[in-house]
């Protein structure tokens, strides 16, 4: 699968990260080196094969629905480049 | 009090309990050390103070009687850890600032023993890397030069740092994590044991996540007994990782009589690679007869999906690092970029990755998205995950026929130099993980020992992979490896 420029600029966006527009025709060659790599997987046989969603196979344990923590919002906000008012502080959103 | 520093856990804590030293000496000895390293990278913070205080503490404990073995003892953390009011930024400038408000569960498991924090350990940008190139604090460089050169060499990675620490004498033992081969590789290439324990052993709590099916974290030590003792302390059952497995722990330590006889060591005849080192051969060759020599029976066993598991690895490890690192965003800690006029929220995003993540992690987050986007999850996630079904059975079928442990070369070479990668494909790099990455699929647990020396003097390993929750097991095969090749070989002091 080669990836072009259109879609380097498309999955960059996905993963809101900025690229400038001269370095996309080399991340777009440098994604389609590391993919057909990838693409040794499509010769596996994988009929009727399980895909594994967990390694070890254990139950999830259950506990109380309850609130077991908290009151400690200065905690929660001591390391946010911008905090007022008790929030997180972030440019206007809604126009 | 010089030279205390190079002891082992197991010599320092019988040390300190006969009264022959104190934590404190033991503590200034290694202060002392970590100090005078800084041509070697290894630690991204010192915390020499608090070391100190800890280690005033384990005297007073010592004194007490019944003190833990890691009571007093100096150990390295990895940066991946989040360690309370001491910058932990996994290697990234995306968590420039960043003190955790909270202690991770191994962390906090190692200071409840008594042990002491020397400083926290470089390491590759969020664990993504085998030569610690990554790194936002730039590479480590390892203690160990090739015989007559002062080429700068990689400790390996992604835990560079504590393989760097730990065989250059800055700390007694350190922690590390292991996602494709991030305690072992490193291990292998400084002369060190690394222990990789069954996914699920060690609770992942409170350490930043990688990819968070394959992430364990694991000790680096100076010797398997070491591994021993700070697996003991850090393993078990932790209600804030639900991925952590409520099994009771059996006494590892306990486990090491060295006696292997009548045990089934399993040669995998697929980890003989095509242009694979003869030294590496050799070495494979001589570990087997080791421990032949010892009482084992050796058998031919075949893992037929090996030859998937790099490119299978490298799909699920970065869609999980795709998710995982979303939450780097530039809102509740860590950089944030600068906005212009007109700009809004998404440009803060965007600006804020692309500023904070290097080049490797970027890499790495896109992939991941692409193999997870609309019309790609089934070609590539999806697929991924059922190969992974295969390797997992691959070994399962081994360890049904009756094989205890699987004997490996822990890496395709030696380490190499600082920058000689640097214009090789992505690819390339990730071939360093083509012994270790099929542990980390299947879950279970791996240890690589040191054993022996290469022509120019440097470092290798074999690799040990033992049956899941089995580490007893694997440590003492591990130990008669480590006695039947008594490499007691340090890197010359130059830095």
């Amino acid at each position: 699968m080669r990836i072009d420029k259109e879609t380097a600029r498309r999955v960059a966006n996905l993963a809101r990260i900025e690229v400038p527009e001269e370095n996309l025709e080399h991340l777009a060659s440098e994604l389609s080196g590391i993919l057909g790599f990838m693409e040794q997987l499509a010769e596996v046989d994988v009929d009727g094969v399980e895909p594994m969603t967990s390694v070890t196979p254990m139950r999830l344990k259950r506990r109380q629905d309850g609130v077991t923590d908290g009151d400690m919002q200065d905690k929660v906000l001591s390391n946010a480049p911008d905090a007022r008012e008790g929030f997180f502080a972030v440019p206007k959103v809604v126009e | 009090m010089s030279g205390l520093n190079n002891l082992t856990i197991a010599e320092a804590r019988d040390k300190m309990r006969s009264k022959e030293i104190t934590a404190v000496e033991l503590t200034e000895a290694c202060n002392a050390a970590v100090a005078a390293s800084d041509s070697l990278n290894a630690y991204c913070e010192k915390t020499p103070e608090i070391a100190l205080e800890q280690a005033k503490a384990a005297d007073a404990r010592l004194a007490a009687g019944n003190a833990p073995d890691l009571c007093g003892i100096p150990l390295a953390i990895k940066d991946l850890f989040c360690t309370k009011g001491v910058a932990s930024q996994a290697g990234s400038n995306i968590l420039t600032g960043f003190k955790p408000e909270y202690e991770s569960t191994v962390t906090t498991r190692l200071w409840d023993a008594g042990a002491v924090m020397l400083g926290k350990l470089n390491m590759d940008e969020f664990a993504m890397g085998s030569s610690n190139e990554t790194s936002a604090y730039g590479p480590v460089v390892s203690p160990w030069r090739r015989e007559g050169s002062n080429t700068a060499l990689t400790p390996g990675g992604s835990s560079g740092g504590s393989a760097a620490a730990v065989s250059g004498d800055l700390c007694l033992a350190a922690t590390g994590t292991d996602t494709g081969g991030s305690i072992r590789q490193p291990a292998a290439f400084t002369g060190i044991v690394g222990l990789k324990p069954t996914y699920g052993r060690v609770s992942r709590w409170g350490i930043v996540a990688f990819a968070s099916s394959l992430d364990q974290a694991g000790p680096m030590t100076k010797s398997v007994r070491d591994a021993a003792v700070m697996l003991q302390a850090i393993a078990g059952h932790d209600a804030k990782d639900s991925t952590s497995a409520d099994l009771a722990l059996p006494n590892f330590e306990a486990a090491l009589s060295g006696d292997v006889r009548g045990k089934k060591i399993g040669i995998p005849k697929e980890y003989r690679l095509d242009g694979m080192p003869e030294e590496i051969e050799k070495l494979w060759s001589e570990g087997t007869e080791m421990l032949r020599d010892a009482g084992a029976e050796i058998v031919d066993v075949s893992l037929p999906y090996t030859k998937y598991a790099l490119p299978t690895y490298y799909v699920l490890a970065p869609a999980e690092a795709s998710s995982n690192l979303a939450r780097y965003d530039g809102v509740r800690y860590g950089h944030r970029a600068k906005l212009q006029q007109g700009e809004g929220i998404n440009e803060m995003y965007a600006r804020t990755r692309a500023e904070g993540f290097g080049d490797e992690v970027k890499r790495r987050v896109m992939i991941g998205t692409y193999v997870l986007s609309a019309g790609f999850y089934d070609a590539y996630y999806r697929k991924a995950q059922r190969v992974r079904t295969l390797i997992k059975k691959d070994f399962e079928n081994v360890y049904a026929s009756g094989v205890d442990a699987i004997l490996t070369p822990a890496t395709p070479s030696a380490a190499f130099g600082l920058g000689e990668m640097a214009d090789a494909d992505p690819i390339k790099m990730y071939l360093n993980d083509v012994f270790t990455v099929t542990v980390n699929l299947a879950g279970l647990p791996g240890i690589s020992v040191p054993a022996g020396l290469d022509s120019e003097g440097l470092p290798l390993g074999l690799q040990l992979i033992g049956r899941p929750w089995e580490e007893a097991d694997l440590l003492n095969t591990a130990y008669a490896l480590e006695r039947a090749t008594g490499f007691v070989s340090k890197p010359e002091k130059w830095w």
